[in-house]
């Protein structure tokens, strides 16, 4: 689902961070654009 | 959705096209991941930041749908995200991003 397309990561504190999710990727074998944890409070 | 995040949203459509894009959410519950799932596919709901009426219709997804668990390694999915997909509604979280990716502008 990643061939050819880049990723934008927005994770959240509370759910699941950033760097989680583009770790998810690059293991996929996708390319990540943008990673952000963004925090609600 | 931060503004800033709002802002490099926008430039990365601009720049790389929205067909070379996709978006995967973290949000911890189905009204956060759906209201950044709107932000991506039909513009900021609150009208305050850089993506206010951008109907920018990017294939969003939550990191916990089946589709992004089928994609990667059991072992690396386990280890990065496995914890929150048994504390989580993943079932909620599913279908609010769902509602918003089905309304994709054609």
């Amino acid at each position: 689902m990643f061939d050819g397309k880049q990723v934008i990561a927005i994770g959240e504190r509370d759910g699941v961070a950033g760097p989680a999710i583009a770790a998810c990727v690059e293991a996929a074998g996708g390319s990540v654009a943008y990673v952000a944890t963004e925090c609600f409070v | 959705m931060d503004l800033s995040t709002q802002e490099t949203i926008k430039r990365l459509a601009d720049t790389h096209g929205r067909d070379a894009l996709v978006v995967l959410l973290g949000a911890p519950d189905a009204e956060s991941a759906g209201i950044a799932a709107e932000t991506v596919v039909l513009g900021d709901p609150s009208w305050a930041g850089p993506l206010a009426g951008a109907q920018l219709g990017l294939p969003v997804y939550h990191v916990l749908e089946d589709e992004l668990r089928d994609a990667v390694p059991a072992e690396v999915w386990e280890e990065q995200v496995g914890l929150m997909a048994d504390v989580l509604d993943v079932p909620a979280l599913t279908e609010a991003v769902r509602e918003f990716r089905d309304q994709t502008p054609a």
